[in-house]
């Protein structure tokens, strides 16, 4: 392998780890501040991605189509969050993980009945398709640079959104202390409903992003419910920069994991054997990475609950 | 505990059997077990359908169809199964389309003397050593269409593939058959993860490794994934594939991505014979779509039992067998013959994706194989 195609190989975890910590953000925050574990999550993920679709099959315009996504992303989990998610706060783990589920079979159901059973077509946009040569000779598609921009752009904004601002410490005040924050007259149920909006939003900001060059279809949220939970779980539970962090590892670990280990067997394998089992051994790296983070760090990277 | 209810099910159908004579005599129930909801859902959704208009343009009382979904879950299958054969006591059971489900599913109905008709799984364990005289295929050998795929590398002279399939026992087999017939050197071969959605590491292997062709098996959503992403890459190494990421479903999600790909399958909606064009055309009419190759699959299945309902009757069931093997039904596919494994003999066809209007669809440019059956046919002594 050339060093050229392992660093398109690098960039193709950093870009899938970027659109991984889209997702894994908003179930950090609502586990960190609300202590909830949301397995709807993945389904907000699919939301978006046919919003997104239904609306550029309609206008054809890729930048209405994000709109929705994020709109219809976001009002789904703020009604999501009144209807149901509000009963379960106080209810211990399983009650939600069990009500959560339900949610899945539900939003899933729900799309099928409306969008019916067959994948919907989402393209990306004219202006960044194709493909760049970047310096040193990698071609590497325009599309998947503009992921990777936005992802860090949308981290960074996050950070600034819970270091810098007032509903930031308001979030930080209320996954120490949620009692003390009522106490101080901040309403803590409109601040729930907005922390679980806003990461619905940019749940299905990521479906509608990597719907464009992958498939939209009733499911899709759920392998990447998975994946994301493996991040926070690395990351640190409730922590940003956990996510941001695990998520990048995961995505390096897991594109790096299936190029290099076939190559690194076929020195004393043959060929179709070294690819078997290759790629067995790089679909279980992730869950490797996570128990050797959770041995060293049992909280996770960045956990702050010692 | 599993023995003793095993037994107590196996006593009961015997007893249902002996009884069952004045319940339904000439008739014939199925039951359909298929996938309905979640991710598979399309294929499982054409098969119904496409039985469906069988049974209802047959217009007879004489068949009963009790339809569930499995939702790709082999335990619930299983479940199923059971089910149908002791409460709803059906005589011939149908409707699987994943291969794992038809593995747990099977062998057990067969073997407590129930017919079962595979309008798609054709897993290789059922073809060879573990093939049933109640066990009928009607769409193809798993390997089959790979096959063809490699015959046509071989004949358009491709000598450096790469090929990509999932790891698991169908992606296995996939490009063990795509092997067997090319002949020629990889440039590359990669199992992928089952499930995985996003294909930037392997294109950028295959944009490094000088292939001359790519040969994917990368069913339903990741087949999408692929095309879309390669299409985007800028590399130009012509695409060869098995009709599965190319049916009538999921065409119209890929779009451009997928004009002039080169596909095999056992099935077109421009064969030219009859029974294909009256099919289209009335599928088109019930449904509002085109059909799939799956759709092609459960409407041959439901005529071919419907042909051998013509000539015996269930309750005989060496009647009814030779009257299944026999096959005597208008197939879509025109020709069509069960090779001594019962499974089908057929012609394999090259079809290239195009455009009519504003649908995706496929045309046919060439037959990859003639009359073709399967290697594990040598294996099976029934």
């Amino acid at each position: 392998m050339t060093l050229l195609l392992f660093l398109e190989q690098v960039l193709n975890g950093l870009q899938s780890g970027v659109m991984l910590f889209l997702t894994a953000a908003g179930l950090t925050l609502v586990f960190g501040v609300m202590g909830l574990i949301n397995l709807a999550h993945g389904s907000l993920y699919m939301i978006g991605a046919f919003a997104a679709a239904a609306i550029a099959a309609a206008t054809g315009s890729f930048t209405l189509a994000i709109i929705a996504a994020l709109t219809a992303a976001a009002a789904a989990g703020a009604l999501v969050e009144m209807v149901v998610i509000r009963r379960l706060y106080t209810r211990d783990h399983l009650d939600q993980v069990l009500a959560t589920f339900a949610l899945i079979l539900i939003f899933s159901e729900a799309t099928r009945w409306v969008f019916g059973s067959f994948p919907l077509y989402l393209d990306i946009p004219d202006a960044l398709s194709g493909s760049v040569r970047l310096p040193g000779g990698i071609e590497y598609p325009r599309y998947r640079l503009a992921l990777i921009a936005v992802g860090l752009t949308l981290a960074a904004g996050l950070f600034f959104l819970i270091s810098r601002t007032r509903l930031g410490i308001q979030i930080r005040a209320g996954e120490s202390d949620r009692e003390m924050i009522a106490a101080l007259g901040v309403n803590i149920s409109k601040l729930y409903t907005l922390v679980f909006a806003l990461g619905a939003a940019l749940a299905g900001f990521a479906g509608a992003l990597v719907g464009a060059i992958q498939s939209v279809q009733v499911g899709m949220g759920e392998p990447v419910l998975i994946l994301a939970f493996v991040v926070i779980v690395i990351g640190g539970i409730g922590s940003i920069k956990g996510a941001l962090v695990g998520a990048v590892l995961v995505g390096l670990t897991d594109t790096l994991g299936g190029v290099l280990l076939p190559e690194a067997l076929r020195l004393f394998m043959a060929p179709s054997d070294a690819a078997a089992v290759g790629s067995a051994l790089a679909s279980m790296l992730i869950y490797l990475l996570m128990a050797v983070v959770l041995i060293w760090r049992p909280h996770g990277l960045y956990g702050m609950r010692a | 505990m599993n023995f003793k209810s095993i037994g107590a099910a196996l006593a009961l159908a015997a007893l249902c059997t002996s009884a069952g004579a004045d319940g339904h005599g000439g008739k014939v129930k199925v039951g359909m077990i298929t996938t309905l909801s979640g991710g598979g859902a399309g294929l499982g959704i054409d098969v119904r359908d496409g039985f469906m208009l069988a049974v209802k343009q047959a217009n007879t009382d004489a068949l009963e169809v009790v339809i569930e979904d499995d939702q790709r879950k082999p335990e619930i299958a299983v479940q199923l199964a059971d089910k149908m054969i002791q409460s709803e006591k059906v005589d011939v059971l149908t409707g699987i389309i994943w291969s794992n489900l038809a593995m747990a599913v099977v062998p057990a109905a067969t073997a407590q003397g129930k017919f079962y008709l595979s309008p798609n799984a054709g897993p290789s364990a059922l073809a060879g050593k573990g093939c049933h005289p109640n066990y009928f295929n009607v769409a193809w050998q798993n390997d089959n269409l790979h096959e063809a795929a490699g015959a046509y590398a071989k004949s358009e002279g491709f000598k450096n593939s790469f090929i990509l399939a999932p790891n698991y026992p169908a992606g296995q087999d996939a490009l063990t058959g795509y092997k067997r017939q090319y002949g020629g050197a990889l440039a590359g071969e990669v199992f992928t993860q089952l499930g995985q959605t996003d294909y930037a590491a392997e294109i950028a292997q295959i944009r490094a490794s000088g292939a001359d062709s790519v040969f994917f098996f990368l069913p339903g959503g990741m087949g999408i994934s692929f095309l879309k992403q390669y299409a985007d890459s800028g590399v130009e190494i012509p695409v060869i594939g098995p009709a599965f990421s190319f049916d009538q479903g999921i065409l119209q999600a890929v779009g451009d991505a997928a004009l002039g790909v080169k596909n095999t399958s056992q099935w077109n909606k421009d064969i030219d014979n009859p029974t294909n064009a009256a099919f289209v055309e009335s599928f088109q009419a019930e449904y509002g779509r085109l059909p799939s190759l799956y759709a092609s699959q459960g409407f041959d299945t439901a005529n071919l039992l419907l042909s051998a309902m013509a000539k015996a009757d269930v309750k005989d069931a060496d009647a009814f067998r030779a009257a299944l093997k026999a096959a005597e039904f208008d197939s879509t596919r025109g020709d069509f013959a069960f090779g001594d494994n019962h499974h089908p003999i057929q012609d394999i066809y090259v079809r290239e994706v195009i455009q009519e209007g504003d649908v995706f669809t496929n045309k046919i440019i060439g037959t990859a194989l003639s009359a073709h059956s399967d290697v594990y046919a040598a294996d099976c002594n029934m």
